[in-house]
């Protein structure tokens, strides 16, 4: 049963909760970082606040919105105030279209139904691609506009590098494009269903390493963490930056991740669904919860592992294997649908 | 100074093999390798000027290089010191021998002790003290245990300027077991003082032997772990190799010793070629590599550490019974046990510690090897218990000052790797 007021009322309910929801699990996700980031180094990670220092991340938060706000003399002020907006709003806009779980079915909640995705449209991967790219201008305008040399090889670096990766990227997700048919992220779920082997990473399973290395550079993690390189560049595009301008890049960044994640489980691990068809009693948004844990888990874990590359070296694996190697498996996905039908 | 090329007997390569059995690049083919890994630059291009430091993560202090950059290139690099500046050379000038030795700590303050070593052989030499057997093996331990502490140190912040942090602390946890052991033999963790004219300050406390083994047991094996991580790890080879190249000439031409003239195929090692303290009855071998590059010096340093700890077990299984501090009335201090109930220590005492040693006119040149390169100590002596001019050549120095010459035409980022490899410590360049 289809009521438009209902609808109404829950897009509004789900577009008010899912930042929410977002933002809560940036607390976390930087919480844990810092807490693997210890446990990688041998030390304990933040300890004080709440139970086991659960509560850092809050405490953060608060210490930045009450710094001073320092806005260099010679800046270009509009710019440099623009720049974290930026690169904070189209973070969060791509979890419009991520179905967190079924969509489409019978009457669930109160007899109305209720989807699990805020907006089934249906060019949402090209959304997913258009964010990021609009968000490497929050990185390369914040660089531009600090007037200081550190922050414009930063910038400098960072547009080159996500713009390059992007390819990759836009490459590797058009594989899945062709197995599901479809843009829309909701029939992409709908095309895994089935158990874990029915999922797209065993058939795109160079696709999605290929995305998930892309990723990496496009959230500028070690070891592509070329634009805020500390040991070299101080902090890169965000040297001139305080307070919560500064905080709203790092929020960017881990929303980011949140969001890259959710694609990555999207469109290879079979989105909301479980790894066996029985086990779909637990509610979807829990298994895309639990995958996007995982993926997150994975990239703290490169980051306080790996040594970071040099810019060349970067740009080399980029053009001359991630990219040529995304092609090939767009170029044998294509044949083998069109043979195998 | 000889090269490996002739001096086989000092030096192993890789893997054991004898050094004169493996084909070594010449430095023409060393240059001809730097010159492949540059980018070419555009002529007439706009150079952006970047100063780097003295406030910046991966300075090591408060270095400053004023960078010109085409792009990512470094075009031209001008470095700056000073920053540093206390005057520790001028401050020698106001105080008696023994006075001296805590300012000495203050230079390369990561290991202090090799520099209280550099004073207190130039001053003997001056002075004509002989060091007693045990004191020179306690001099040798120490010594051996600042490199490793240095060396540790060194790879956690060289790796952590090639981007990961991870790595940093887990080396802090390691020296942390060397500077224990510091604590218990000196009472100090960083600045020792812990050398004496004609000897070292105290004997070696009761448990330290146990201690030191169980940590010379134990380093070893997290350091095969390290080299494991190093050699294996493909993103650290690809940033290490070939870059930062600097063959024995530059290395001469800049007076650059120590890991990395090794690196650069020279077996030119002052404990080994001029042996001061228990080096010359102690056996170890010169590590020394022949690509000349960052990768090399990591190499180079790994298995200076390890030969460290054949040293220090070697002092422990040999140490000589016997006083651990010359017993020269006139130049050393006193025991401090003695002081307060054997007169004539309570004399020594008070003529040393008020007057100071009397010192004959003359000067003095002594070089030693300590954990960055070599460290050369002038005295010139006009009588009296103050000398009148000390200078310091200290390796950080040298090493800082080459810096131009080993970043132009190379990349941010391995600057930073290369101004790591050479390890600098600004206390000790600066003085």
């Amino acid at each position: 049963m289809s009521d438009p007021v209902a609808e109404l009322v829950f897009l509004i309910i789900k577009a008010i909760l899912m930042p929410v929801i977002i933002i809560l699990m940036v607390a976390f996700a930087i919480y844990f970082e810092r807490k693997f980031a210890g446990f990688f180094a041998g030390r304990v990670g933040p300890t004080y606040l709440g139970p086991w220092g659960s509560l850092q991340s809050f405490g953060d938060v608060f210490k930045l919105i009450s710094k001073e706000d320092v806005i260099p003399s010679r800046s270009d002020k509009l710019v440099f105030k623009l720049a974290p907006y930026i690169a904070f709003v189209p973070a969060f806009l791509v979890m419009a279209v991520i179905p967190f779980g079924s969509v489409g079915g019978e009457a669930n909640l109160f007899g109305y139904r209720f989807d699990y995705v805020i907006s089934s449209f249906d060019t949402g991967l090209v959304l997913f691609l258009a964010m990021g790219a609009i968000g490497v201008y929050g990185v390369v305008l914040a660089g531009w506009s600090s007037n200081n040399n550190y922050s414009l090889l930063g910038g400098l670096r960072a547009g080159a590098q996500m713009i390059s990766y992007e390819l990759a990227m836009g490459f590797s997700v058009a594989g899945v494009m062709l197995m599901a048919g479809s843009m829309n992220l909701v029939d992409i779920v709908d095309g895994q269903a089935g158990a874990f082997w029915d999922w797209y990473w065993i058939p795109q399973i160079v696709g999605g390493v290929i995305l998930f290395v892309a990723s990496i550079a496009e959230l500028n993690r070690t070891p592509f963490d070329l634009a805020e390189a500390e040991q070299e560049l101080v902090a890169g595009h965000l040297t001139e930056y305080s307070g919560m301008r500064w905080g709203m890049f790092y929020l960017a960044e881990y929303v980011n991740m949140i969001v890259v994640s959710a694609i990555v489980s999207t469109l290879y691990l079979g989105g909301w669904r479980a790894p066996f068809e029985s086990w779909n009693v637990i509610p979807g948004p829990i298994w895309l919860f639990i995958k996007i844990c995982f993926l997150i888990f994975i990239y703290m874990w490169i980051r306080w592992t790996i040594i970071r590359y040099r810019y060349n070296q970067l740009m080399s694996i980029g053009w001359k294997v991630l990219l040529p190697l995304s092609i090939a498996n767009l170029v044998v996905t294509a044949i083998v649908i069109s043979v195998v039908g | 100074m000889a090269t490996a090329h002739d001096t086989h007997d000092a030096a192993s390569g890789p893997g054991g093999v004898p050094v004169h059995m493996i084909a070594h690049p010449t430095p023409e083919e060393l240059r001809a390798r730097k010159a492949a890994g540059r980018i070419r630059l555009e002529r007439n291009a706009e150079l952006m000027s970047l100063s780097m430091g003295p406030q910046h993560p991966s300075m090591h202090g408060v270095y400053r290089a004023e960078l010109e950059l085409d792009g990512e290139v470094i075009v031209s690099a001008r470095p700056e010191i000073g920053n540093l500046h206390r005057g520790v050379e001028k401050l020698c000038e106001h105080r008696t021998y023994h006075q001296i030795i805590p300012l000495t700590d203050r230079l390369d303050y990561i290991s202090s002790f090799a520099m209280n070593h550099g004073f207190c052989e130039a001053a003997e030499k001056l002075m004509g003290v002989e060091v007693p057997a045990r004191g020179r093996y306690i001099r040798t331990l120490a010594h051996e245990l600042c490199r490793l502490s240095n060396h540790i140190l060194w790879l956690g912040t060289s790796i952590m300027d090639l981007g990961t942090q991870t790595f940093f602390t887990i080396c802090f946890r390691d020296r942390e077991y060397v500077l224990d052991l510091f604590e218990m033999l000196t009472g100090a963790r960083l600045t020792h003082s812990f050398g004496r004219i004609g000897g070292v300050a105290k004997d070696l406390p009761d448990g330290f032997d146990h201690r030191c083994r169980k940590v010379i047991d134990f380093l070893p094996k997290r350091l095969a772990e390290y080299e494991r991580i190093i050699k294996q790890n493909r993103i650290f080879i690809k940033r290490a190799k070939n870059i930062g190249i600097f063959t024995s000439d530059d290395c001469y031409a800049w007076r650059v010793t120590g890991p990395t003239l090794r690196a650069a195929g020279v077996a030119r090692d002052l404990r080994k070629d001029e042996p001061y303290a228990a080096y010359p009855e102690v056996e170890f071998d010169v590590a020394v590599e022949y690509n000349a590059d960052v990768y090399d010096r990591f190499l180079v340093r790994m298995r200076e550490m390890r030969e460290s700890c054949k040293i220090i077990r070697q002092c422990l299984d040999n140490l000589p019974d016997g006083p651990f501090l010359a017993p020269d009335a006139g130049h050393s201090l006193a025991l401090k046990k003695n002081v307060l109930h054997d007169s004539a220590a309570m004399i020594q005492n008070f003529y040393q510690v008020f007057q100071g040693p009397q010192v004959p006119k003359g000067e003095v040149y002594r070089c030693i090897e300590v954990p960055k390169g070599e460290m050369g100590v002038y005295i010139r002596s006009e009588g009296g218990a103050k000398p009148a001019r000390v200078r310091f050549t200290t390796p950080s120095f040298y090493h800082g000052q080459a810096v131009p010459a080993l970043v132009e035409g190379e990349m941010v980022a391995d600057m930073i790797a290369i101004f790591a490899s050479v390890d600098v410590v600004l206390g000790d360049c600066d003085k």
